[in-house]
């Protein structure tokens, strides 16, 4: 069987629990950072636009050509903000509830749950709004999710990162061509669903930010609510049950908050890899391992990631834009690897 | 004398065993020609035995020449070579990585020659043979990388697998944005491409992969034994003197090779790599050598899956569509079914 000892796992205190100070600077950095991406994504575009469009923009003025570009911009940069503090939420609550150094809502499989769930709606029920999308997708999620999950844990050794991802990619790959299979007779619905499935941000608007934003916020909280429950959880199911700690309810409530994150965003956005994957891994190594930290400062550095990844597609291939992605599972793919490679791995 | 009653006893079981497996591959091969003789006299207008079988003897007959000779005998062809190629490429990975989910379409060769095709497709505009030759190249390319990429003191199977997954997920994204980027009618020869079908089978596309399977299928039954004792985990294999290197790589090239070259005439045909080997566990029982049966039991599921494709539906499905949904729920319980009993095929 599979055993995986990530360096996590046998940590030196040092690393366990960073002074501070030293958290904070981190925290403020990765802050000022989002501050500055957000204002290179209004900034930044295929049209040139000087400070003063953008100021008069922000006030909501919209006469010239430059400023209403900059108004266009303000929905998506929101959307991108949201969605990578999401998606980065959600991965780290994910791999505190498996305890996995792999999870990620898109190798779990639960983003393409959501979305064949959506297809499913569209050509079956022919839905068309957000508000629907969210519903169905948020039904999908929840579905594909306990459902790899539970795959992934059957068998000695429980969810080893092997079984889970094997179990991850292998729905996605059913759920794929599940997906094909559905579109493939109905021209009309595989544009749609083609441009949505590689995930963008590029036709965000307030209207479609409102519906999903009530999914999100309530993801938000139930994530940060069990933040404290998930510290125990990683010393291990008795261990934690022995501190007193309500181990199925605990993992209930996470899988809740990670499910809703992983729905809002996907029906926002198309199915976006790696981002949980990449934040929270990153994050561990300059915060240390509490999750009452870990957990913002993940949704923090998400936000940066999703919203550079999206000002670099547009500025990569001017004029055209690169969706964001596609930009964050090339980047986020080799990050992957080398979370593979560093792990020791022993033989099946 | 109860332990001369044990021996015989083994030995009977093993010739019953060994009798049972010629029986089944009997009737795989039995199956596979009916099928193709199937297919062969009937579609939209039908041809009795006597003319197919005039037609494949090299004379004229009026009609049956163009129709039989020309399009359904190199289809026909086509769907029993590949299939046998994704068979025993796809049963060769799953055996060496000891896990019936490691297939080839699964850890991200196919995918590698997938984004190589839809990149000479969409970008590089190449005729068909160039786009076959570019997929074979990037499949092989893409083998080398995961398996130099979870090189470290040896490749361990857990690993290769991983880093194939985080492989495919990448080029997965890769073959978006070209579909993003493609035109009307390069996106239209792509997804078709993609789907996996056997549409415009032609004798060109026929031979290369007649030449991969005759060149490597000996290659990898010849290191049939050394695989079973990779089976057994890489510290009793390597006990047993077996050089695990040494195996690995040449089943890694032969396995690669015969699934890239099948991939370039038809494009992924999903799922039959896959299916391939757990199904021929099922038939023969496991333990035994699995690669010559889910090899039949490949080229059988494509003929099959091609026909039923065609003339079944109203609409006239590619073949990767009808394995894909065959294939997706049958690889669902195969995941419950594998992870609970603990492992390999």
């Amino acid at each position: 069987m599979t055993s995986v000892t990530t360096d996590a796992e046998t940590p030196d205190a040092a690393f366990v629990r960073r002074p501070a100070p030293v958290r904070t600077f981190w925290i403020v950095l990765a802050v000022a950072a989002l501050a500055a991406a957000v204002f290179a994504s209004v900034a930044i575009g295929s049209r040139h636009v000087g400070l003063t469009d953008i100021w008069r923009a922000l006030l909501g003025h919209e006469d010239t050509l430059n400023e209403a570009a900059v108004t266009k911009r303000i929905p998506r940069t929101i959307l991108a903000v949201v969605v990578g503090a999401a998606l980065a939420m959600a991965g780290a609550v994910m791999q505190g509830v498996t305890r996995n150094p792999l999870a990620d809502p898109g190798i779990l499989g639960v983003n393409m749950g959501a979305a064949l769930a959506i297809v499913v709606g569209i050509t079956m029920f022919g839905l068309s709004s957000v508000t629907s999308y969210v519903w169905v997708a948020l039904v999908g999620a929840g579905l594909s999710a306990v459902f790899v999950y539970t795959v992934g844990s059957l068998g000695r050794g429980g969810a080893t990162p092997l079984k889970l991802a094997l179990a991850g990619t292998a729905t996605t790959v059913a759920f794929v061509s599940l997906i094909r299979a559905f579109i493939l007779p109905r021209g009309d619905v595989s544009g749609v669903f083609l441009s949505w499935e590689i995930g963008g941000v590029g036709g965000a608007s307030f209207g479609s930010l409102r519906q999903v934003a009530p999914f999100l916020i309530v993801g938000f909280v139930v994530a940060l609510a069990v933040a404290r429950p998930l510290n125990s959880l990683a010393l291990g199911d008795e261990l934690a049950t022995g501190l007193g700690e309500r181990v199925a309810v605990t993992r209930a409530f996470a899988a809740i908050g990670a499910v809703l994150l992983c729905a809002g965003s996907v029906a926002a956005a198309g199915p976006i890899i790696f981002v949980g994957l990449v934040a929270p891994h990153v994050c561990r190594l300059v915060v240390g391992l509490d999750h009452r930290w870990l957990l913002p400062f993940s949704a923090v550095l998400g936000a940066v990631l999703l919203t550079v990844a999206d000002v670099l597609g547009r500025v990569v291939a001017r004029p055209d834009e690169i969706d964001v992605g596609i930009l964050a599972a090339l980047v986020g793919a080799p990050f992957f690897i080398y979370i593979v490679r560093k792990q020791k791995v022993r033989e099946l | 004398m109860s332990a001369l009653d044990t021996v015989t006893a083994v030995v009977r079981g093993r010739h019953r065993r060994a009798l049972r497996r010629r029986a089944m591959l009997g009737l795989l091969a039995v199956l596979i020609v009916a099928g193709f003789l199937v297919t062969l006299t009937s579609g939209r207008t039908y041809y009795p035995l006597s003319d197919v079988l005039d037609v494949v003897l090299g004379e004229t007959v009026p009609g049956a020449s163009f129709t039989v000779g020309e399009l359904r005998l190199p289809r026909a062809v086509l769907a029993v070579l590949s299939g046998f190629c994704f068979g025993l490429g796809g049963v060769t990975f799953q055996t060496m990585l000891r896990n019936a989910l490691a297939s080839p379409d699964i850890i991200g060769i196919t995918y590698g020659a997938s984004a190589a095709a839809v990149f000479a497709i969409v970008t590089l505009d190449l005729s068909e043979t160039g786009v076959s030759a570019f997929a074979i190249v990037a499949a092989l390319a893409v083998a080398l990388l995961i398996y130099l990429l979870s090189f470290r003191d040896g490749v361990v199977g857990t690993r290769l697998i991983l880093i194939g997954i985080g492989i495919a997920a990448m080029l997965n994204s890769v073959v978006s944005y070209l579909l993003s980027q493609a035109g009307q009618w390069d996106l239209q020869e792509a997804t078709r491409w993609l789907a996996g079908s056997l549409n415009n089978a032609t004798w060109e596309q026929v031979v290369p992969v007649a030449a991969a399977a005759v060149v490597l299928t000996p290659v990898l039954l010849a290191q049939a034994r050394n695989l079973t004792m990779l089976e057994l985990g890489d510290d009793t294999a390597a006990a047993l003197g077996i050089r695990l290197e040494r195996t690995r790589l040449i089943v890694i090239v032969g396995a690669v090779g015969l699934i890239a070259f099948a991939t370039a005439a038809t494009g992924p045909i999903a799922f039959v790599a896959f299916l391939a080997g757990p199904i021929a566990a099922r038939l023969f029982g496991a333990g035994g050598i699995l690669l010559l049966p889910a090899a039949l039991v490949g080229a059988l599921l494509v003929l099959v899956a091609d026909f039923v494709g065609q003339f079944a539906f109203g609409t006239r499905y590619p073949v990767g569509v009808i394995t894909g949904v065959l294939g997706a729920p049958y690889l669902i319980y195969l995941i419950v079914r594998s992870n609970r009993s603990g492992g390999s095929l």
